[in-house]
């Protein structure tokens, strides 16, 4: 079980229509690959998040599988449009089913 | 030092094996890049990959890929217990097909980009990367 996961996103709060923002994302999770082992020489299992989604007003933007060759806390950086005002959506999908989402709003002014 | 006739053998084995080992490797990697592409052509121009020429640490090894009209970049570390590393696929709202991200490399060894490109053709770019301390515990 992943504890302490909390998402971090940075995205601009304005915007002017059509405009290409950056956005920059961070989650902080653990990402234990499934190959290290313990002090007592016991695999310990894999526990990564697996999948990441950014859309806007339920368009996609990006969609990453991940493998355990991401580092812990997964860190992404992207370029999105903003056609009009609206929300941002990113969710991030566990191995072990918890999904973390998380919103941002954009002003189109 | 004396080498019983048993131990010679198994030593010769065990060199065997670590000079087939490489091929496996590889063989792995083609087969996804296979995958991807569904054994199309892979042209060299059109996907951008960036990463550092030496990394000091394995465990964060920040990369970024590129490429324009793309709708689906993967990433491979060739060198890694498991290679694939991550696909990003890019909806309507991707302003520019890039992304950059950080990875872990288990030891000096090649980066690869396979793209997607709009067109439906596929480019891959790979990048060299020594890594000082490999990022995969041990």
């Amino acid at each position: 079980m992943a504890s302490g996961v909390k998402p971090r996103v940075k995205v601009p709060g304005k915007a002017s229509a059509g405009e290409a923002v950056t956005i920059k994302t961070l989650i902080s999770h653990p990402m234990e690959s499934g190959q290290r082992k313990d002090s007592s020489g016991n695999t310990i299992p894999r526990s990564i998040i697996n999948r990441f989604t950014c859309d806007f007003n339920g368009e996609n933007v990006v969609d990453v599988t991940m493998e355990p060759a991401i580092s812990t806390n997964p860190y992404f950086q992207f370029e999105a449009t903003v056609p009009e005002t609206g929300d941002f959506k990113f969710t991030w999908y566990d191995d072990d089913g918890s999904v973390y989402e998380e919103t941002k709003s954009v002003t189109v002014a | 030092m004396h080498f019983t006739r048993r131990e010679t053998l198994a030593m010769g084995a065990g060199a065997a094996l670590l000079t087939v080992l490489p091929f496996r490797a590889n063989a792995a990697v083609d087969d996804l890049i296979a995958e991807f592409t569904g054994g199309a052509e892979l042209a060299d121009a059109g996907v951008e990959l960036t990463a550092p020429e030496i990394a000091e640490n394995g465990n964060t090894v920040p990369i970024e890929v590129s490429a324009p009209g793309a709708t689906a970049i993967m990433v491979l570390a060739a060198g890694n217990p498991t290679p694939p590393v991550a696909t990003f696929n890019f909806g309507p709202l991707a302003a520019s097909q890039s992304a950059s991200t950080r990875i872990r490399l288990a030891g000096t060894q090649d980066v690869i980009a396979v793209a997607q490109l709009a067109d439906g053709s596929f480019a891959r770019q790979s990048k060299t990367v020594k890594v000082t301390i490999g990022g995969c515990g041990g």
